[in-house]
């Protein structure tokens, strides 16, 4: 395909660059509004599931295995099941089961167990030498967290951070199913079921673009805050 | 002042008892620095940490100046912790933090005010030397440098006790050295009680007054570090100093050994010197009074408190009568030989 039959091609669906427009904004959101909510919570969940492991700070044995269980369950159903599963419980939240306030829903409740575990990685990944000068020197429980734990952990988190994003870039793609709309959806109705290619390159191409963009700033970040 | 009274600590490990200490008693004076020294496994590693609670005795009582921590609540014992300063083996320092940032730590979580954080850190990063790494972050510091940062940190909040969890034990001899002296000025300028522990000799001997020697839990041997290394009352203790002391045969003499004595062939003798061993150049007058040449092969001699000991390898040349003679000559002079074989 030389470079003027893509101009030619372009020029016949003018329309087109106005749903592309469209459906970046609409993965934008649902990527960055679950994922942000998704971390309000799934963070909080990664400590406690960390502090309250055997010989951990907070240990707590039966709050360990309920939590850990629910994370599990939370982590084994396959999206686009979730997605269908809880339409009663998105309907609920914001009204509506379809479109993209209604597909951020699934999304934020399929990222949460996704970013508990990934933090709980990530904390378990800080020596525990560090805990235990800190608890030397007589800190509180509060302050190792805050103090010693998170900063130490915080490249890790933000790996997470980053993973999650790109994950979720993936998953919108799937919300296009309660028309969420979205750069996937535009993928699969245009290119898939009207059999145009050029459409389906073309999201696919945005999409990787995304996906290069969340993780070169994630690394990015990571740089900067890791001196170990 | 520091009692560790009856202290006991087991370990459950899958269904079975492991007793880690058994009925320890130590005191440790005021400004003192006490030494405990042990081969890995011995349980001085869960002595220091039982002395901070780190590790809770399962019996036995931990004071220090005249409070009983094991009888403290959770929130009292972590005040408590402030006045106990520890480093570690690993040094433990936060990766996240600037060298500036982690001696800051202990004083932060007693919320101190941020100008009188400047001022203490400064002054302690003086005192250890490192006032230029200040805003170096810790992976660019060397491991001397490292401990520098940890004892600086664990002196923020003007702790009565310093805790070292073999602090020198990653160390290269000569880093080892200058932590030492950094110790011991610290423990004269600050009248800081010092408690380490350790596996190496020289450690003890560089810095220690009293010592105690730990072996499968046990407390073997305690007293001034001379008397210890000098007059070893029990067999482990023995073990234990000729353990830090021994030299081994080489290789090459090894392969010449033979355990008779057969012609041209010359005894192969270990001496061992304690603080029993009568203080005369007894090498020399061996070589004069019994025509024998004395041919030293390994020896590790040191002096301590007054007294030499060690170990020495050496061959005798002479006849099979002088070197007889030379031998009963050593033993009356409380110096134990050991004939090893005969080197052709």
């Amino acid at each position: 395909m030389s470079f003027d039959s893509v101009l030619s091609w372009w020029e016949g669906h003018e329309g087109l660059l106005q749903l592309l427009l469209e459906a970046l904004g609409e993965t934008v959101a649902m990527v960055f509004a679950s994922g942000f909510i998704g971390f309000a919570i799934g963070i909080p969940v990664g400590i406690v599931l960390h502090l309250s492991k055997k010989n951990g700070l907070l240990e707590h044995h039966f709050l360990n295995k309920i939590l850990g269980m629910v994370v599990n369950i939370g982590r084994s159903i396959p999206f686009i099941i979730l997605l269908v599963a809880i339409i009663p419980f998105t309907r609920f939240i914001v009204g509506t089961t379809i479109g993209t306030a209604a597909a951020i829903v699934p999304l934020t409740i399929g990222a949460i167990p996704f970013i508990a575990r990934l933090v709980e990685g990530a904390l378990l990944e800080v020596p525990s030498g560090l805990v235990e000068a800190a608890q030397a020197m007589g800190a509180k429980p509060a302050q190792i967290i805050t103090k010693v734990l998170l900063p130490e952990a915080l490249p890790g988190i933000i790996n997470a951070v980053t993973i999650t994003l790109v994950t979720l870039v993936g998953y919108s793609a799937m919300a296009g199913t309660v028309g969420g709309g979205g750069l996937g959806d535009v993928g699969i109705r245009y290119g898939y079921q009207r059999f145009d290619a050029t459409v389906m390159m073309i999201t696919v191409v945005i999409l990787v673009f995304i996906v290069q963009l969340i993780q070169s700033m994630g690394d990015h970040f990571v740089k900067y805050v890791d001196h170990r | 002042m520091i009692q560790i009274k009856k202290v006991n600590k087991v370990f459950y490990q899958a269904g079975r008892a492991i007793h880690a200490l058994s009925d320890i008693n130590l005191s440790i004076e005021q400004g003192s620095i006490f030494g405990v020294i042990g081969s890995s496994g011995a349980g001085k590693s869960t002595l220091i940490r039982c002395v901070n609670l780190l590790e809770r005795p399962s019996s036995g009582s931990i004071i220090i100046d005249g409070v009983d921590l094991t009888k403290l609540s959770t929130q009292e014992l972590t005040l408590t912790r402030r006045k106990i300063g520890m480093i570690f083996q690993h040094f433990n320092l936060l990766s996240s933090r600037t060298v500036f940032d982690n001696v800051a730590l202990p004083l932060e979580l007693a919320a101190v005010s941020k100008d009188k954080i400047k001022e203490k850190v400064n002054s302690l990063l003086e005192l250890v030397g490192l006032t230029d790494k200040s805003d170096t972050y810790p992976a660019n510091l060397s491991g001397g440098q490292k401990q520098r940062v940890a004892i600086a940190r664990a002196l923020a909040s003007d702790p009565v006790v310093l805790l070292c969890d073999e602090a020198t034990s990653s160390l290269d001899p000569a880093t080892t050295q200058s932590i030492l002296e950094l110790l011991r000025k610290i423990n004269s300028e600050l009248n800081l009680t010092i408690l380490l522990i350790t596996h190496e000799m020289a450690v003890v001997k560089g810095i220690c007054a009293q010592v105690a020697i730990i072996g499968d839990g046990k407390m073997v041997e305690k007293g001034p570090v001379g008397d210890i290394f000098a007059h070893p009352k029990t067999e482990l203790a023995r073990q234990f100093i000729r353990s830090t002391l021994d030299l081994t045969i080489p290789a090459d003499y090894r392969a010449r050994l033979l355990p008779t004595r057969v012609e041209k062939s010359f005894p192969l003798v270990r001496l061992e010197f304690t603080g029993a061993s009568v203080d005369t150049p007894v090498i020399s007058q061996l070589a004069r009074q019994f025509d024998i040449d004395i041919s030293i092969i390994s020896s590790n001699m040191d002096y301590v408190g007054g007294v030499k000991f060690g170990l020495m390898l050496a061959e005798f040349f002479g006849t099979e009568d002088a070197a007889l003679k030379a031998v009963a000559f050593l033993k009356e002079h409380n110096v134990e030989v050991e004939v090893l074989g005969y080197v052709i």
